[in-house]
């Protein structure tokens, strides 16, 4: 284990994404102490600019912009989580199932799969919040509908590993020694799928981050008067943030998605890297 | 015999399947909703202080009932719903009555395209032959800076960068318009002024989709040509004394070409979810724009009718490459 660390901040990449998410999830438990409930309006005077009093400076709602930012940092990483874990259990669950029986059940399963990788997912996850939009309100129900939309890739992927190990020599030695089928998945496939799994659950949060936003960009997602990151660019946008000239109203959201997307970006190719050696060795410059 | 067996006959029936189900999906899940499109219409009538005597309530509903689509028992609603798509009817539009769905999508159609397919194609060449050369020449310092580059804004979505484009070219910089298709009181026909406006106008959606394409074919293209500069042909090229460019273009670039261009068809198809947001930024007047509007308005038939035919283009654009592809490449038509 550290070992492994040691390794992986050999990376200048991955010591600078590994500080700025640190950063943000710090800010994220800073807002255990906000002062401000953030879903009110008026507890700070409006549309002051960045200070030492407001470290973000004010809405035009009243609300302090620093405290509503950990609130709604908080609050999206806890949706894309919720997304990415459980889209890492479907996909675990289907992939181990599909590889290992095979047969008909591998069919109907990855035919599933290809048909909700094929489809547009925006255009029916846009329909699906339409038509939701009550049971959506709630962050955790969000975060179960866009897991609904990412497993199939990963499933995919695993089955293809569990394929490739049911053909090993170890999977026979380990049956004719009288290993239950359990087992013999926990102990001897879990090894080889756990990374695969980590790995894409990087990948999986940053879509989800993403998706939240698009959706609360177009009025739908969770209770806008929760802050997520995409909800606070929404209001931003949509009481015209920029022609008040409170930039900072805007910029906030804008600048803390941009140093998640590209920290979580990071922090996914040095840890790929780092799994596919043959990556690793091209980094090196060996050839 | 044996390709249309094991490759053609399987690949019709999953595209069959799967537009299929999505299709069906359309047509499902309006109808979980748990509210009444119908009464929540009436209801709208009524806030504006319309009243309704019972009998004409009677003759309301049962028109508003067919132009939904919600006559008769779930089954007969089905086999309805596939002979409108059969015959491209998705009925009117009930934002902008009593225009018909098909001509407000025909209307909006040309502009998606022409912004997304024009952005697309520029934004895979240049990141396509930029990739080649910088994977040829991977310890260069303009590669690494190029790389470092990529590095940080592959990630940005294109809504972030669409937003701070905004930022830059209309407040900071004020060069460009804010947003809409063409300028105002300019009529779109063919002359110069009208072709001047519509391009000014696009430049800057076309911007944010060409550079999230220029890194992502940079990206890709270069880490395939920097694994084939090794194989033994490059190898055998340099050491007989071809010039590095003639390796890089007529070699290397060229055995590289295959997976992008697959790539490139493959995001042809994704032109209706793909430049939704950005259209929505620029309230560019597109497909996306409209979805968007359509769902503010609550109209249905409108919503239907664009996720219908964004499901049908989508599946049947891959079905068209997966067909093409091993007319192109021996190495799938082998497979």
């Amino acid at each position: 284990m550290s070992g492994l660390l040691r390794d992986l901040f050999k990376d200048y990449r991955f010591i600078i994404a590994f500080g700025v998410v640190l950063a943000l999830l710090s800010l994220s438990l800073l807002s255990i102490f906000s002062p401000f409930d953030p879903q009110r309006a008026l507890q700070v005077p409006r549309a002051q600019p960045p200070s030492w009093q407001y470290l973000l400076g004010t809405t035009w709602l009243g609300q302090d912009v620093f405290w509503q930012l950990t609130h709604a940092i908080r609050n999206t990483l806890a949706i894309a989580l919720i997304a990415s874990l459980t889209s890492r259990v479907i996909a675990l669950l289907i992939g181990l199932v599909a590889g290992y029986r095979g047969g008909l059940v591998d069919r109907i399963l990855m035919s599933a799969g290809d048909t909700t990788l094929v489809l547009p997912s925006l255009v029916i996850l846009i329909l699906a919040s339409i038509f939701l939009r009550e049971w959506l309100r709630d962050l955790v129900n969000l975060g179960l509908l866009l897991a609904f939309f990412a497993w199939a890739w990963d499933a995919r992927v695993i089955r293809s590993q569990v394929l490739s190990l049911r053909e090993r020599e170890f999977t026979r030695v380990s049956i004719l020694s009288g290993m239950g089928t359990f087992r013999l998945v926990v102990k001897q496939y879990l090894p080889f799928i756990l990374p695969i799994a980590f790995t894409t659950l990087i990948n999986n949060m940053s879509w989800a981050i993403g998706m939240e936003v698009t959706l609360a960009y177009l009025g739908l997602g969770i209770d806008p008067s929760v802050p997520t990151i995409g909800n606070m660019l929404q209001v931003a946008i949509f009481r015209q943030a920029l022609f008040m000239g409170l930039w900072w109203w805007l910029l906030a959201p804008v600048g803390t998605a941009l140093l998640l997307f590209v920290s979580l970006y990071l922090l996914s190719v040095s840890l790929s890297e780092y799994l596919d050696p043959k990556a690793r060795v091209q980094r090196i410059g060996l050839r | 015999m044996t390709f249309l067996k094991r490759y053609l006959i399987p690949r019709l029936i999953q595209y069959l399947l799967v537009t299929f189900l999505g299709l069906t999906a359309v047509f499902i899940l309006p109808r979980l909703l748990p509210i009444d499109p119908i009464q929540q219409r009436i209801a709208q009538y009524q806030t504006f202080g319309m009243i309704i005597p019972p009998d004409q309530l009677e003759y309301m509903i049962s028109t508003l009932r067919s132009l939904f689509g919600l006559e008769g028992t779930l089954w007969q609603q089905y086999v309805m719903f596939w002979q409108r798509l059969l015959t491209w009817d998705f009925g009117p539009s009930l934002a902008r009555f009593p225009t018909p769905v098909s001509t407000l999508i025909a209307w909006h159609l040309p502009w998606t395209l022409a912004l997304l397919i024009s952005s697309l194609v520029i934004g895979w060449v240049v990141g396509t032959l930029v990739g080649g050369v910088a994977g040829y020449y991977h310890r260069s310092k303009a590669t690494r800076l190029l790389d470092g580059a990529a590095m940080v804004v592959r990630p940005i979505p294109y809504y972030i960068l669409a937003l701070l484009l905004l930022i830059l070219f209309t407040h900071v910089l004020p060069l460009l318009p804010r947003g809409g298709g063409i300028g105002i009181g300019v009529t779109p026909e063919f002359n110069l002024a009208a072709i001047w406006s519509i391009l000014l106008h696009a430049t800057l959606p076309a911007l944010t989709l060409i550079i999230g394409g220029i890194t992502e074919h940079f990206q890709a293209m270069k880490l395939i040509v920097q694994t084939s500069r090794s194989e033994d042909h490059v190898w055998y090229a340099r050491s007989a004394g071809v010039k590095d460019s003639t390796i890089v273009f007529h070699y290397v670039i060229r055995n590289a070409m295959l997976p992008r261009i697959t790539h490139l068809g493959l995001s042809l198809g994704f032109v209706f979810s793909g430049a939704l947001i950005t259209e929505i930024v620029f309230r560019y007047p597109g497909v996306g724009l409209l979805l968007f509007n359509a769902i503010m308005h609550g109209d249905y038939n409108l919503i239907m009718g664009i996720s219908a035919i964004s499901i049908m283009v989508i599946t049947t654009s891959i079905l068209l490459l997966d067909l093409l592809l091993p007319l192109v490449d021996p190495r799938v038509r082998h497979q």
